[in-house]
């Protein structure tokens, strides 16, 4: 018996989360969420303000106990043994706070004594971190004088000053400039082939940048949790054609447009100052691309792109969120 | 044990090194001899009284304690509230307990540091006369003890909000009534309604009459026993605020 259930619970997720639960007073937060993560994997946790991102990362690092259900870090169970498995973790937690009375050296070496690495390991450690997250112009000044982009490279460093197997940033990406939420995402990618990633946002192209899978959360409930390319895929509107040509279509050229195509449905959108977009949808068929184009032809419109309409991460996830606050 | 201690000690390194980071530190301890001393000369009348003992210092120690301890214990917890940073300790791996007990040693240590820097008092009175060393040894070391017991009621109440100012207010408050204790003012408000053991207890946690035996040179274990059982009663009741407010 004791041992089938242990050959049931192990496992080579690094995170393993079933049936999260917690409230504040009446508030439900996180409602029976589970969530795992593999080795190599990066999750990109996704909602809107307030749908429970935050409480469910702070459960992961033991931050938050939850009300109910378990969580497995690297096959420790954390709530027994706190200490064992948040020396696996490495947390940047929201906001990226920190010291700001300290200097960027001596911060990051008191988290890194305090995640028990000898002195020898930490200096090479320390190096390592000035170098890999531009950190060395900075590497003597207080934090409190850094700028925030700096103050976030600091977070992510004292999350992964042990070379944790897991990390976790909560909106590692918040309030950086282009840049540098281009530099943030190169870093995480860069790390990610050996570790186990979850990063919340609410910018979607980040998702798509950086992640292997998305989790789509709201109102503290998992709405999605598939790879992004499956995410796009299954929301793929395969009834509507979309033709972009290159030239200016007018009323006259409309109403030519719409008497040639026999489909449902004929839109025209201009999409910028040269191009206009047709689209030709047809309810519970698929439009025929050929015929279509042959149509269009005959008015000797050129064509620069043809492809069924694709929904952007952006556009599923207000499709996805807004139902469940439909419901 | 040995790594139990040693995560303990690297919280304590960082807080007390956090005290010089600051001016904070140098203020305080600017603030602390000139009141100390300034009592001793002015209020105490170290000179008028003609004799060769620090009384004249030490009976002010638990008024100056009153407002200092709680100005260097006001940011033990509410700080790290205020900031987020409480979440980058809890999440590490080290239990609450080791937290709050090297936080608190920091700022002890602290006060200590404090009170070696008056010893110049103590070398004063000796050139003048030949004072019962031993009794201001004792003094000494109960004044710290006494330093101790303020210290962990402000880290404990610290815990309670984010805000440093606030505190400080509920801790200086909650000193006053623990110095008060043994007298009329606290014990009036007590004993009409109340049997007479609590009265008795209550005047028996007076910061007061166990620091003047102390000042007389008398230290029974009774007097050691009431602050280190402070110590650790608030110590225990700051470990189980931080867990519960933490997520506030």
């Amino acid at each position: 018996m004791s041992r089938s259930s242990k050959v049931n619970i192990l496992s080579d997720k690094l995170i393993n989360a079933t049936n999260l639960r917690k409230s504040f007073d009446q508030f439900i937060a996180v409602d029976n969420i589970d969530l795992s993560v593999s080795r190599g994997e990066v999750v990109g946790f996704l909602g809107p303000n307030g749908a429970g991102k935050s409480t469910t990362m702070k459960m992961l690092t033991g931050f938050l106990e939850p009300d109910n259900g378990q969580i497995f870090i690297n096959n420790i169970n954390l709530k027994s043994d706190p200490l064992k498995a948040k020396e696996y973790i490495g947390y940047l937690p929201e906001g990226a706070p920190s010291y700001s009375d300290m200097i960027v050296a001596d911060f990051l070496s008191f988290i890194g004594k305090m995640r028990g690495l000898s002195n020898n390991s930490l200096s090479n450690r320390l190096e390592e971190m000035a170098n890999q997250i531009n950190l060395k112009e900075m590497w003597n000044r207080p934090i409190e004088t850094l700028s925030k982009g700096f103050k976030r490279r600091v977070g992510i460093a004292q999350a992964l000053i042990h070379d944790p197997d897991i990390l976790i940033l909560d909106e590692p990406t918040d309030g950086l400039d282009p840049n540098q939420k281009h530099e943030m995402r190169k870093l995480i990618k860069r790390i990610s082939t050996n570790k186990a990633i979850v990063i919340s946002t609410h910018i979607l192209e980040e998702v798509e940048a950086v992640c292997s899978r998305a989790v789509i959360i709201a109102k503290g409930k998992l709405l999605a949790n598939d790879t992004t390319k499956n995410l796009e895929n299954k929301f793929l509107n395969k009834n509507t054609l979309s033709i972009k040509v290159s030239n200016k279509i007018n009323n006259v050229i409309s109403k030519d447009i719409k008497s040639l195509i026999k489909y449902d449905e004929v839109k025209i959108q201009k999409t910028d100052m040269s191009t206009y977009t047709i689209l030709v949808s047809e309810n519970n068929k698929v439009p025929n691309l050929n015929t279509v184009l042959k149509q269009i032809n005959k008015l000797k419109l050129d064509v620069i792109e043809a492809n069924f309409q694709k929904l952007s991460l952006e556009e599923i996830f207000r499709t996805i969120t807004s139902d469940n606050n439909s419901k | 044990m040995n790594n139990y201690l040693n995560k303990t000690y690297i919280i304590l390194d960082r807080e007390l090194n956090g005290y010089f980071r600051t001016p904070l530190a140098s203020i305080f301890l600017l603030v602390f001899l000139a009141l100390s001393s300034g009592m001793t000369f002015f209020l105490g009348r170290f000179f008028e009284r003609d004799q060769a003992d620090l009384t004249a210092f030490f009976s002010w120690h638990p008024w100056l304690f009153l407002v200092l301890m709680p100005a260097i214990g006001m940011r033990l917890w509410a700080e790290e509230r205020r900031s987020g940073t409480i979440e980058l300790l809890i999440t590490l791996p080290v239990t609450n307990t080791q937290l709050v007990v090297g936080k608190f040693l920091a700022s002890w240590i602290f006060t200590l540091i404090a009170l070696i820097l008056t010893m110049p008092i103590w070398i004063t009175v000796n050139y003048l006369g030949e004072p019962d060393n031993h009794v201001i040894l004792i003094s000494y070391f109960g004044s710290w003890l006494m330093a101790g017991a303020f210290l962990a009621l402000t880290s404990c109440l610290s815990a309670l909000t984010k805000n440093q100012v606030i505190a400080f207010i509920i801790s200086s408050i909650s000193g006053f009534v623990l110095i008060m204790a043994g007298f009329n003012l606290v014990l009036s408000a007590v004993r009409s309604w109340s049997p007479n053991w609590i009265t008795e207890t209550i005047s028996s946690m007076s910061f007061l009459s166990h620091f003047s035996r102390i000042q007389m040179g008398v230290f029974d274990l009774s007097t050691l026993v009431f602050f280190i059982s402070m110590i650790i009663l608030c110590l225990w009741i700051n470990v189980q605020l931080v867990q519960v407010k933490k997520a506030d």
